[in-house]
């Protein structure tokens, strides 16, 4: 699986990244975790408000930090 | 007897449980009107009596001053953006974007300066909604419409005018702002400045994915999105608030009436422009300035001038200047400053005319 942090390196998108992660190490599954940081990729993406989450290209959340809770629901 | 009021109380919680939406909120709303009502009186024994400060000194009125407003500002606060950050659960960028596209420059310009009221926005993304906007054939004076309005007209900016200057020049406020968005939006795209994006921005241009994340939240979702602007925006500014109305506070009592009449009054013409210039570096929100600004109109400083400082702090800011470098060539750039500083001049010199 293939989750996709897209945002430019601000206080929130940290704070999801970091989420992201305890989520992922939570429900022991592997899954690569990448940053998207340039402006041009986000933009493919459609997203206009950042952070925002893709899992396997599709995007899953804009806008907002999302608790390990919720990113959980969303891995499954 | 205590049975009697667990009772109650579960009767209650049973009731707030059954009526959804909004309507819980009614108790909540009704002690804050009254806490909010005691306000004024609890400032004033805490400043005459508790501390003993003699009435009608500098020190008294700066106390009185910054220990009665701080706590109404924040009260306003947490009620305004709770509710506002509810109504902005119906206003997402992407419907205001679908909304927004394939509109006429004129009609654009118009209806983008309004929803950049209503439509989330942190300067942090701005350009992530620039770029969704242009790709998906928002025209570029429209866009920019909607970019000068929605960091300038704000709710914060809305509460803090409400609170400390009343309706009428929170209405004017308004007025001017959404002129200015609207005309320089509209002048940007007269001028066809697409030429000056970044080329790779230019390859994009209506060629966008508009894939929307069509969402439709519960009550119970909008009042989280509601807590959660809360948390957020309250969070933010709280400390802008307190250090604004302290030095508000300070220029209350201690700077004497009319002292300001002379360089910011109404006669000296240049005052305008020169507000307009130094607020372009200053970088605070809102929440910061106005308590400021209402502190020099307490001392003689016209209205105009006053508004033309506020709006230039706010709208005109460097880091975000800095943001929109990383799609916008230098020219463009420039122009957007010089049209948004020539319509808040503008602003100001109607003021301090009509006024």
């Amino acid at each position: 699986m293939k989750i996709e942090i897209l945002g430019t390196g601000c206080a929130k998108c940290k704070a999801l990244f970091a989420n992201v992660q305890k989520a992922v190490s939570e429900m022991g599954i592997s899954a690569e975790i990448e940053k998207v940081e340039d402006y041009h990729q986000i933009a493919n993406y459609g997203v206009m408000t950042t952070p925002a989450l893709a899992v396997d290209g599709k995007v899953k959340l804009a806008g907002r930090v999302a608790t390990p809770e919720e990113i959980k629901q969303m891995l499954r | 007897m205590s049975t009697l009021h667990s009772e109650t109380c579960s009767q209650y919680l049973l009731l707030a449980r059954r009526l959804k939406g909004p309507w819980i909120l009614i108790p909540a709303l009704m002690i804050w009107w009254l806490i909010y009502r005691i306000l004024l009186p609890c400032a004033q024994w805490t400043t005459y009596t508790l501390f003993g400060l003699p009435q009608g000194s500098h020190l008294g009125a700066s106390v009185e001053f910054f220990l009665y407003e701080v706590p109404k500002v924040l009260m306003l606060l947490v009620v305004v953006v709770f509710g506002v950050g509810i109504v902005r659960t119906f206003f997402t960028p992407e419907r205001t974007r679908a909304i927004l596209a394939g509109k006429r420059e004129s009609v654009g310009n118009v209806l983008a300066a309004l929803l950049g009221i209503v439509t989330p926005f942190c300067s942090c993304s701005a350009v992530p909604l620039f770029l969704g906007f242009v790709q998906s054939g928002v025209p570029l004076g429209v866009t920019f419409s909607f970019l000068i309005a929605a960091p300038m007209i704000n709710e914060v900016a809305v509460v803090l005018l409400l609170g400390m200057f009343g309706w009428k020049i929170t209405a004017i406020y308004i007025g001017a702002g959404l002129t200015v968005a609207i005309t320089a939006g509209w002048l940007i795209g007269r001028m066809k400045m697409e030429r000056y994006l970044e080329p790779w921005v230019i390859e994009l241009l209506g060629k966008g994915r508009s894939e929307v994340l069509e969402t439709r939240p519960t009550w119970q979702e909008r009042m989280q999105a509601g807590m959660h602007a809360v948390h957020e925006i309250v969070g933010r500014v709280w400390l802008f608030v307190v250090i604004g109305i302290a030095i508000g506070a300070g220029i209350h009592g201690y700077v004497p009436t009319n002292s300001l009449a002379g360089w910011m009054g109404k006669e000296n013409w240049w005052s305008v422009p020169l507000a307009a210039l130094l607020g372009v570096p200053m970088y605070s929100n809102a929440a910061g300035i106005v308590p400021v600004i209402q502190a020099l109109l307490g001392k003689g400083a016209a209205l105009g001038t006053a508004l033309a400082f506020m709006m230039s702090v706010i709208a005109l800011s460097l880091p975000e200047m800095i943001i929109l470098r990383r799609v916008l060539r230098p020219r463009l750039i420039a122009l957007f400053i010089a049209v948004v500083a020539f319509g808040i001049i503008c602003v100001g010199f109607l003021f301090n005319r009509i006024l």
